[in-house]
């Protein structure tokens, strides 16, 4: 079955990282013009799953389907858009994705954040301004793998994690308009 | 705190889904016939290709099929995590309608964590700024009305770590 993330085999015992990895300093806004925006606002869902899905899509647009194509690949190499095709739903597959939390004083974040990526279960990983002020997503193929993983890291911190698993989820799409 | 209970149904995918899956899941090919070519690359039929994409769109393996922008390219900087304590019987009806506004990316009811964490409901907020987030959180206020009692707005400080979804 589709395994969404494999654990290593050698992880008890090893000691947290000493640097943070810290990364993703966003690029700006970029300018973008009236056909881009109609593109973006227009195709963030319901590509079609045809023969010519980009002739298709490029005529509700308004446009021709070779210009399209163009579009999309020039909002790529502008760093818009960062994939185009299916979004896959890891819960659907059999995997499962919990929502964690821990209240880090300031001397120890760095140091446990760093720890907390280094896990390959965890997918996401925020830093948000609250007394819980570290936020991570664990993911794998089952809730006992996701469990250990945060049980892992409340050893090993010796903080705890709050988990909060999602009980229902309500429509969740990108709306991004621009 | 240790139940891990959610809504996932899984829904059973082949060895040849899988393949698709991991030929697909980094994007399509950006050429007039995209199908055609993944169909060449991982030797199934066009038809069975679209055929079985199309069957994973109907049961949710697959959520949408589109583009997918860079949320701070497009100039939204200001990324909230708003969240509610809500009354638990009107928890589900109130979270539809406000998963529904165009402005709330994710919404989900979670477990509270008392005493510490008081919030049931979780609304992600993306906007150009912190007034607009905040603007959007008054209207979400506005919509709850008196059956939520205390709510925050945690904004993010940063990305520590992103990965996207990796079939193995």
């Amino acid at each position: 079955m589709a395994g969404v993330r494999r654990r290593p085999k050698h992880r008890k015992g090893s000691p947290p990282p000493a640097t943070p990895v810290l990364d993703a300093t966003p690029a700006g806004p970029v300018p973008l013009d009236e056909i881009e925006r109609r593109i973006i606002n227009g195709l963030q869902g319901g590509f079609p799953i045809r023969e010519r899905p980009f002739l298709e899509a490029a005529t509700t647009l308004g446009l021709g389907e070779d210009e399209l194509i163009e579009r999309i690949e020039r909002l790529f190499k502008l760093g818009v858009l960062t994939r185009f095709g299916p979004l896959f739903n890891a819960d659907r597959l059999g995997g499962i994705n919990v929502l964690a939390a821990m209240a880090l004083p300031e001397s120890d974040f760095d140091r446990v954040a760093a720890f907390v990526n280094a896990q390959p279960e965890i997918a996401h990983n925020y830093r948000r301004e609250h007394q819980f002020n570290l936020w991570f997503v664990g993911a794998a193929e089952t809730p006992e793998k996701v469990e250990s993983t945060f049980h892992y890291i409340e050893s090993v911190s010796g903080y705890p994690v709050y988990r909060f698993p999602k009980e229902r989820e309500f429509f969740v799409e990108l709306k991004l308009h621009v | 705190m240790t139940g891990l209970t959610t809504n996932r149904q899984a829904v059973p995918v082949d060895a040849l889904d899988l393949r698709l899956i991991t030929a697909t899941q980094s994007g399509l090919p950006l050429v007039p016939r995209p199908y055609h070519a993944i169909a060449e690359q991982i030797g199934l039929s066009v038809e069975e290709v679209m055929a079985r994409l199309t069957r994973m769109l109907e049961t949710g393996a697959i959520r949408r099929i589109g583009l997918v922008p860079n949320h701070y390219a497009l100039g939204y900087r200001a990324n909230g995590m708003s969240v509610w304590d809500v009354a638990d019987d009107r928890v589900v009806e109130l979270g539809e309608q406000i998963g529904s506004l165009v402005f709330v990316s994710h919404c989900y009811v979670r477990p509270r964590c008392l005493p510490l964490w008081p919030y049931n409901l979780f609304a992600m907020l993306h906007g150009k700024s912190r007034e607009e987030v905040t603007a959007y959180a008054e209207e979400i206020r506005a919509l709850l009305g008196e059956a939520c009692g205390a709510s925050d707005i945690l904004y993010s400080r940063g990305i520590l770590k992103k990965t996207g979804l990796r079939i193995t």
